[in-house]
């Protein structure tokens, strides 16, 4: 593929991660952050969010499938980083659903929160995938000498 | 004959003749007799007799003389002789008696008649004490007249009162038929009839005022008796045929200007009003002098009444004209105010106004410029682009003036980097002048600090004004601007006589100079320079724009900042220089506090943000962590990340300037306070700031309550990184 279609399709699949609500403005700062000096800032940060938060999920399943009762302040504290991490990174739809799940913790509802979870889950593997594939793609811009258009994205 | 010793009768008794004296010596005797016991019998009765003895003497001279009157009788026939000798010793003892009386009278009647005088002296005497008795009781009769009269007169201070209640008191007290007073006209040449007693409304009688018996009244402050029949007192039909006496006085009407201290007895007055005072006619009075003194009384205690009630008057109009102008200024002012008012918001929508379509238009043939245009749409679009921008300048130069003039225009002191205030000026108007082939050059003093503190955009209004006049009026040559920091003895200027800058360690006082080889200053025009609107005709040229109120205004943005602008010039054609010296201060802190606006393409620029500021960001999300790291390692900073509050606690120390702290953490605000104990010199503790998700108010208070510099919400972005870190440097909190 020629690098203007890649750069071109880069554009089009970021905008349309915002448009759907995948990644909010705060992923938008991230990209400012990256500079000649941080080259890779993004896909640092991006990567240490997918490690942590596959721990925090395991953590959670764990807790909440005890059979000898939940431990809810547990399952909130987990819930609390697993917000602020998609929170820094602007993973919105993550978020949101780690702010339902909390208040089911609150009300320590375990049938909400079980639910919660598996919502929060779902929404993790589809933002990942899609950072998965935007990286890719900007490696591949990289690779055949492009650089990734961030200030075409306009309307930041 | 027989001898008897009767005695014949002298003469031959003719019958009728004796008969008749034998009757009459018969009465006389019993006269006689009676009349002493007539006398004792009254004074017995009366008490006070002196010469009793007297009377005994005056008695037996009486009865004496009866007895022998008593014994004639005898003899009138013939009579024994014995008859005849009482007859003779009767009549010896009564010649004694008699001339004993006689003698002794002589010594008494002078006696009884000084008593008599005496009497009749003591008889006038008491008459007299009772006509002065009667005199001094009219006299207080008629001091307690005076009194009630001055009492009716004095009881009001209506002028027209005192006058009627004057005449009708003296008309009462005196009983007159009649009272008047004339009042002298304005012209006074005429006395006019003012007031009268009996007749309610009097018609406008006058009278000339030279007449001699007007004078004559006028000439004494006594009460004169003139005649019924001078025009002054012929106020009425007769009504009896003798008109009562007339007398009339003068009254003073005195004047406030009258009262000269050193002349109090003498009344300087000319002015007096007559009071003509009828007495009943068909009546025998007269005018008593005490009437008179009454009435002299009465007219002098009204004249004063008079000038009381004249000066009151006076007052109340000088009262009632202060309040009536008190009112219109008060009317004044408000009217003036509200016109202030109507101009402020006038000229505020019209600020607004003019400026919103003004920008589109520069904005957009700026634009425009940046598009492919032929040569001629490119000088037609630098014509729209000059023109709007004079616009824009003139709708700026008439907003700011009418601004300075109120005083309302306070400069906004920050602080700037002076070199680039210069560079900036040099670089608008660059272009300018290389068309006109003009050398610009600029020379900054070596001593000149590299920042200041004072109004940026109004001292390079300034600047701009001054340098942009020098371009304008010079056709050819050079601009040269220097700068320079102003020594104490340059400070004061003998052309500027009321400028008196007073140097001090915060501040310094910049000098400017522009000196240009242009057309120089015709020293007529000096005083006009500064003035609003007024341009000097000869150098009205065709590409002179301007109202002529830019020196007028950079000389008031130069008093603003305590400094003083003038220009010198040799005459026409030799060129001018234009100087001025503004106080500034000198900056602590070379950060700026203005800020460059954020470009997103990564520009190097932001990484000047924060050169070297330490930073310590405690966060156990790593993801967070890398993310503020990040973030301030974009601005600059030294950052390092710890996830824990023992390694914070750890590493902390006074050259770390910055920490940010999650306090979602569990130990987040125990750290803060411990950092708190373990530097606790203010100086050396580094700032703390509170990262969080909650904006509530309990999170605040609980930061605020360990002593925390601030609160930032989590995410973060940029700007709002760059804006808390130059908060915080600036102002040590977060606002």
């Amino acid at each position: 593929m020629d690098v203007i279609q890649m750069q071109r399709t880069w554009v089009e699949y970021t905008k349309s991660l915002y448009r759907e609500g995948f990644l909010d403005s705060q992923f938008a700062q991230l990209q400012l952050l990256q500079d000649e000096s941080n080259p890779d800032f993004v896909v640092e940060v991006v990567s240490l969010f997918f490690e942590d938060s596959e721990r925090l999920l395991n953590d959670l399943t764990k807790v909440i499938d005890q059979q000898q009762g939940v431990d809810f302040k547990k399952v909130d504290a987990h819930v609390h980083q697993l917000k602020g991490s998609s929170s820094s990174i602007g993973a919105q739809r993550v978020k949101n659903a780690c702010v339902a799940f909390r208040s089911f913790c609150d009300e320590q509802n375990i049938e909400g929160s079980l639910r919660c979870l598996h919502q929060v889950k779902q929404e993790y593997y589809l933002v990942k995938n899609k950072l998965e594939n935007l990286f890719s793609l900007e490696q591949k811009i990289v690779a055949a000498g492009g650089s990734v258009p961030v200030d075409e994205l306009g309307f930041l | 004959m027989e001898s008897c010793n009767c005695i014949e009768p002298q003469l031959p008794p003719d019958e009728l003749l004796s008969k008749y004296q034998y009757i009459s010596d018969f009465f006389i005797a019993l006269a006689y007799f009676s009349i002493p016991l007539e006398l004792i019998y009254f004074v017995k009765k009366s008490a006070v007799f002196p010469y009793r003895w007297v009377l005994v003497q005056f008695g037996a001279f009486i009865v004496l003389c009866g007895a022998t009157h008593l014994i004639n009788l005898w003899t009138f026939t013939i009579h024994s002789r014995n008859v005849a000798i009482v007859m003779t010793t009767a009549k010896i003892l009564t010649a004694v008696v008699s001339c004993a009386t006689a003698l002794m009278l002589v010594h008494i009647i002078p006696d009884l008649l000084s008593v008599k005088t005496r009497e009749l002296f003591l008889k006038n005497k008491a008459a007299e004490l009772d006509r002065e008795m009667g005199l001094i009781r009219t006299q207080e009769e008629t001091g307690r007249h005076v009194r009630m009269l001055t009492h009716e007169i004095r009881s009001t201070l209506d002028r027209h009162t005192i006058l009627k209640t004057t005449l009708v008191e003296l008309g009462r007290t005196l009983s007159l038929e009649e009272c008047a007073l004339w009042m002298p006209t304005r012209t006074g040449l005429e006395l006019q009839l003012a007031y009268t007693l009996r007749q309610q409304n009097p018609v406008g009688y006058t009278v000339p005022i030279h007449l001699p018996v007007i004078n004559q009244v006028f000439s004494s402050n006594r009460a004169v008796k003139i005649s019924p029949n001078s025009p002054v007192a012929r106020l009425r039909p007769l009504a009896g045929k003798y008109p009562g006496e007339v007398v009339a006085v003068r009254v003073p009407l005195l004047h406030l200007s009258n009262f000269q201290i050193n002349d109090w007895p003498e009344l300087s007055t000319k002015r007096y009003a007559l009071m003509v005072l009828m007495l009943p006619s068909d009546s025998a009075r007269q005018w008593h002098t005490y009437e008179l003194e009454l009435v002299e009384v009465v007219a002098d205690q009204v004249a004063v009444a008079l000038s009381h009630a004249a000066i009151l008057e006076e007052s109340m109009r000088a009262r009632d004209l202060l309040m009536e102008q008190n009112v219109a200024l008060d009317l004044a002012r408000r009217e003036a105010e509200t016109a202030i008012r109507a101009r402020n918001d006038f000229l505020a929508v019209m600020n607004h106004e003019m400026r919103t379509p003004m920008h589109a238009i520069i904005a957009l043939s700026s634009l425009l410029q940046e598009t492919e245009l032929t040569p001629e749409q490119r000088l037609m679009v630098e014509t729209i682009l000059k023109s709007s921008n004079l616009l824009a300048t003139l709708i700026n130069d008439v907003l700011d003036l009418s601004r300075l003039e109120d005083g309302s225009l306070q400069l906004d002191l920050g602080s700037f980097n002076l070199a680039a205030v210069f560079r900036e000026v040099i670089n608008l108007i660059r272009p300018i002048a290389s068309v006109k082939k003009l050398l610009v050059t600029l020379h900054l003093a070596p001593d000149l600090p590299e920042y200041a503190i004072g109004d940026e955009n109004r001292l390079m209004q300034t600047l701009l004004n001054v340098v942009g006049n020098a371009v304008k009026f010079s056709k050819e040559g050079s601009i040269s601007i220097t700068a320079f920091v102003a020594k104490a003895e340059s400070l004061r200027d003998p052309r500027a006589p009321d400028f008196f800058p007073v140097p001090s360690d915060n501040h310094f006082y910049l000098r400017v100079q522009v000196k240009d080889t242009g057309s120089g200053i015709n020293p007529q025009d000096y005083p006009k320079l500064f003035t609003k609107f007024a341009q000097s005709q000869s150098l009205a040229t065709k590409n002179s724009g301007g109202s002529g109120l830019g020196l007028a205004i950079c000389k008031r943005f130069v008093h603003l900042m305590d400094g003083h602008i003038w220009l010198e010039s040799e005459g026409l054609g030799k060129g001018c220089t234009a100087i001025f010296m503004v106080k500034l201060g000198i900056a602590e802190c070379c950060t700026e506090s203005k800020l460059p606006a954020a470009t997103k393409a990564g520009m190097n620029h932001a990484r000047t943000d924060f050169p070297g500021l330490k930073v310590i960001v405690m966060d156990d999300n790593g993801v967070s962590r890398m993310v503020t790291k990040g973030l301030l390692v974009h601005l600059g900073c030294d950052v390092t990340g710890v996830s824990s509050g023992d390694e914070c606690l750890r590493l902390i120390s006074q050259d770390h300037h910055v920490l940010f702290i999650d306090v979602c953490m569990h130990d987040g605000y125990e750290v803060a306070r411990r950092v708190h104990e373990k530097l606790t010199k203010r100086h050396e503790r580094p700032l703390t700031v509170a990262l969080t998700a909650n904006s509530d108010k309990a999170t605040k208070d609980q930061c605020r309550r360990v002593g925390m510099n601030g609160v930032v919400l989590k995410p973060v972005s940029i700007d709002k990184m760059r804006s808390v870190l130059s908060d915080l440097l600036e102002h040590r909190i977060l606002l």
